[in-house]
């Protein structure tokens, strides 16, 4: 009932002429959407209005059948499928047509790319500028194509900071208030030097040294390529330098993100100071529902860290050729634009949603409080940060230099490399990947 | 009557190319065709850059060039032959003896169908899986560091998989524990082959079981030893799926794990179709030589 009414209000506040069911019926019965993994489905399954979940991998909205199509990211799975099904999706028959797909901000450039032209320009769904009103600059600016086009939308605003874990704050800085905290590890001199105070008292400052990268990347003076040439940046290879220093100290380690060992510091035994991430993190690693996580018990804390950055983030974009192209217009709009919508997922999934107006409201008041953040408001932080994420150094390739980068340095960090033959290994692998590219 | 002799004879050799089809048309479909199209293919730049097709265009030996000049081709050749001479030597040692234990007479070993179908059963479990299994097992929170640390061996976790010496050690005690079985098996059908009457007068002139061994079955084995090293080691030039799961595709540390078919593996991230294709042919040309070599100095005598 409940969601039936903020379904009639949202309509009415976007000034939509169409009423769900009956504006549909000439579509086409499927929706496909192809998703790496389950977070946009579960916020479809918690948010959409109308929605029913019918089994893990299929709902219904109205009389049209919700087809979710989960291809991970590992070893390129995703993408790999999208380059297969996307280009001839026009032509595809009508119940096999992709009609949303979703893509991260390291690969967004190749989806969005006025020549590949798979994602549908929005202005053609009728979606305008005005009703992208609320959202941040910067989750445009990802998804426009080279010609200024439009090409997707997103629900989150991924401006990231730094995730501490209270008790162990409380013990070795002696105090776990945010804006203490924040004066250790203000850049990265201080945040060294606390690291030092970590590894004193048998804490890691970070689980590896692939949370801080991030961090660096993000606050580099120009994209990975340039003309065709790969190009490291000075702030990259301070990361490197630092990254090392840390590592030789037994301040952190080399795991990979994602990893077991990396994960370890979700709880109390894993003995791990920080963690670098936007508000998607607190929800979707954290392990807040776990009992004895480190979240369940409210022990993080938020703070801006040495250096504003940005992480990752899902944009929806309609795919070119879609049969539903009313549905996904609505899908778009209401999952983010809409204020109720919106401040639900804010308060149900501790998402940072893309939208200015209910990020204010969130951090007004206590709605916005973090049961996991032991009832910290992170959302002045997580919306100051959004207005300054600068995404001018982007580039179609950066997420195989990323992740390339990261893991040929993981040899120099473990002592198995010099330097020089580390970063050898790096562009060995780089022209590999794109053979277009020149690294010399 | 001749005529009708011969025209029986032609109706059975019909027969015999009637059979031969389904094989025919498998290997034209899945082998013949395939390996004329990537040798094709090999002359041409053809890869997707994005979304973008570049390419095909003629290029001749390029590709070649290019792997044979800049690659490290050299490297991911040396890797994936250490990898497997470290899996090969103890496999087929554990495989002779296990294979002389079970055909000996002799000994009358109890409980011989369940020890074979023990042996054979790691070879049955998919390599990623078992592959993903070590990499559990030995990861620096895993169940065998805990335990390493625990009774004192070491004071903090080891980083198996940040050493040479213990990534390539664990892909060639997998690929030994993996085929081992598969190895005794074809080994013991070498040794039962051998006739009896050998051994018995063996026997009857006082030789020794080492000798009976070392002057009887090995020697008999031959046509099957050179089957098995040869198939080996193709199979082992092909190593792929073992050191890509535990490495995570990286073959890290610094490539020391990467094979042949992981570097080729590489390529195909941009569907780079030429270069792959190319490094293709030359391994084909590789296993070509390879398997050629073994076979010339293994089975020296009979050519003779």
């Amino acid at each position: 009932m409940k969601k039936r009414t903020i379904s009639l209000l949202s309509l009415a506040l976007l000034g939509a002429m169409v009423i769900p069911g009956a504006a549909f019926a000439e579509e086409g019965s499927v929706l496909n959407v192809e998703v790496w993994n389950e977070e946009f489905k579960s916020r479809i399954t918690d948010h959409y209005p109308g929605y029913e979940e019918v089994d893990a991998t299929t709902g219904k909205i109205g009389d049209v059948t919700v087809n979710w199509i989960i291809t991970p990211s590992d070893d390129n799975a995703y993408q790999n499928n999208l380059d297969s099904v996307l280009p001839g999706n026009v032509d595809a028959a009508a119940d096999e047509k992709v009609d949303i797909f979703l893509v991260e901000a390291d690969y967004a450039l190749k989806y969005v790319d006025a020549d590949a032209n798979v994602a549908m320009p929005l202005e053609e769904l009728g979606i305008t500028a005005d009703d992208l009103g609320k959202q941040y600059q910067y989750t445009k600016d990802i998804v426009t194509d080279a010609n200024g086009v439009l090409r997707g939308s997103s629900w989150q605003a991924c401006s990231a900071g730094l995730i501490y874990n209270r008790e162990i704050a409380k013990e070795v800085l002696g105090t776990d208030d945010p804006a203490e905290v924040q004066e250790a590890v203000k850049d990265w001199a201080t945040y060294t030097e606390t690291a030092a105070k970590m590894a004193e008292a048998g804490y890691k400052m970070a689980a590896t040294v692939n949370d801080t990268y991030r961090v660096y990347s993000n606050n580099v003076a120009g994209p990975w390529v340039q003309d065709g040439k790969v190009v490291l940046d000075d702030n990259i290879k301070a990361w490197v330098d630092d990254s090392k220093a840390a590592v030789d100290a037994g301040q952190t380690t080399t795991a990979e993100l994602w990893s077991d060992d990396w994960a370890k510091g979700f709880f109390p035994e894993g003995k791990v100071f920080c963690y670098f991430g936007p508000a998607w993190f607190f929800n979707f690693c954290l392990h807040a529902d776990e009992e004895g996580s480190v979240a369940y018990d409210g022990g993080w804390g938020f703070v801006t860290g040495p250096q504003s950055f940005y992480w990752g983030g899902t944009w929806i974009c309609a795919a070119q050729g879609t049969d539903n192209p009313e549905l996904v217009k609505d899908i778009i709009l209401t999952m983010t634009t809409d204020n109720a919508v919106m401040k639900e997922i804010a308060q149900v999934d501790a998402d940072c949603v893309n939208n200015t107006e209910v990020l204010a409201e969130l951090s007004a008041d206590d709605s916005g409080n973090l049961a996991l953040l032991g009832g910290q408001n992170p959302y002045e932080m997580l919306a100051a940060g959004a207005e300054n994420v600068d995404m001018s150094n982007i580039s179609p390739y950066d997420q195989g230099c990323n992740e390339e980068f990261q893991g040929a340095m993981k040899n120099y960090f473990d002592g198995n490399a010099d330097y020089d033959a580390a970063l050898g290994q790096f562009k060995s692998a780089i022209v590999e990947k794109y053979p277009e590219l020149t690294t010399d | 009557m001749t005529s009708n002799k011969k025209s029986r004879i032609t109706s059975y050799n019909k027969w015999g190319y009637i059979f031969l089809i389904p094989f025919m048309v498998v290997f034209v479909v899945f082998q013949l065709i395939p390996l004329v199209t990537t040798i094709y293919n090999s002359f041409f730049e053809n890869y997707m850059s994005g979304l973008k097709q570049v390419g095909p265009n003629f290029i001749g030996l390029k590709n070649y060039v290019q792997l044979l000049t800049q690659g490290d081709l050299l490297k991911y050749f040396k890797n994936t032959m250490i990898m497997w001479i470290a899996g090969f030597i103890p496999q087929i040692l554990l495989s002779l003896l296990l294979g002389a234990w079970f055909t000996n007479p002799s000994l009358k070993l109890k409980g011989q169908r369940f020890f074979k179908t023990v042996i054979y059963l790691p070879n049955l479990i998919m390599a990623s899986a078992f592959s993903m299994l070590f990499f559990t097992l030995f990861a620096n929170t895993g169940p065998v560091n805990s335990i390493l640390v625990n009774i004192g061996i070491f004071k903090e976790p080891y980083q198996f998989m940040s050493h040479a010496g213990t990534v390539r050690g664990l892909v060639a005690m997998m690929n030994c524990l993996m085929w081992f079985g598969n190895t005794t098996i074809l080994l013991m059908a070498g040794m039962m082959g051998i006739s009896d009457s050998l051994y018995e007068a063996a026997e009857v002139d006082g030789a020794t079981p080492t000798q009976i061994f070392f002057r009887i079955t090995l020697p008999l084995l031959k046509p099957i030893f050179i089957y098995v090293v040869v198939t080996s080691l193709i199979g082992g030039l092909q190593m792929f799926d073992v050191p890509q799961i535990l490495t995570n595709g990286t073959g890290d540390p610094m490539r020391t794990s990467m094979t042949l078919i992981m570097y080729l593996n590489k390529h195909l991230y941009s569907k780079n179709y030429g270069l792959a294709g190319a490094l293709s042919v030359l391994l084909l040309i590789l296993t070509g030589i390879l398997s050629l070599i073994v076979f010339r100095t293994t089975a020296k005598d009979e050519l003779k």
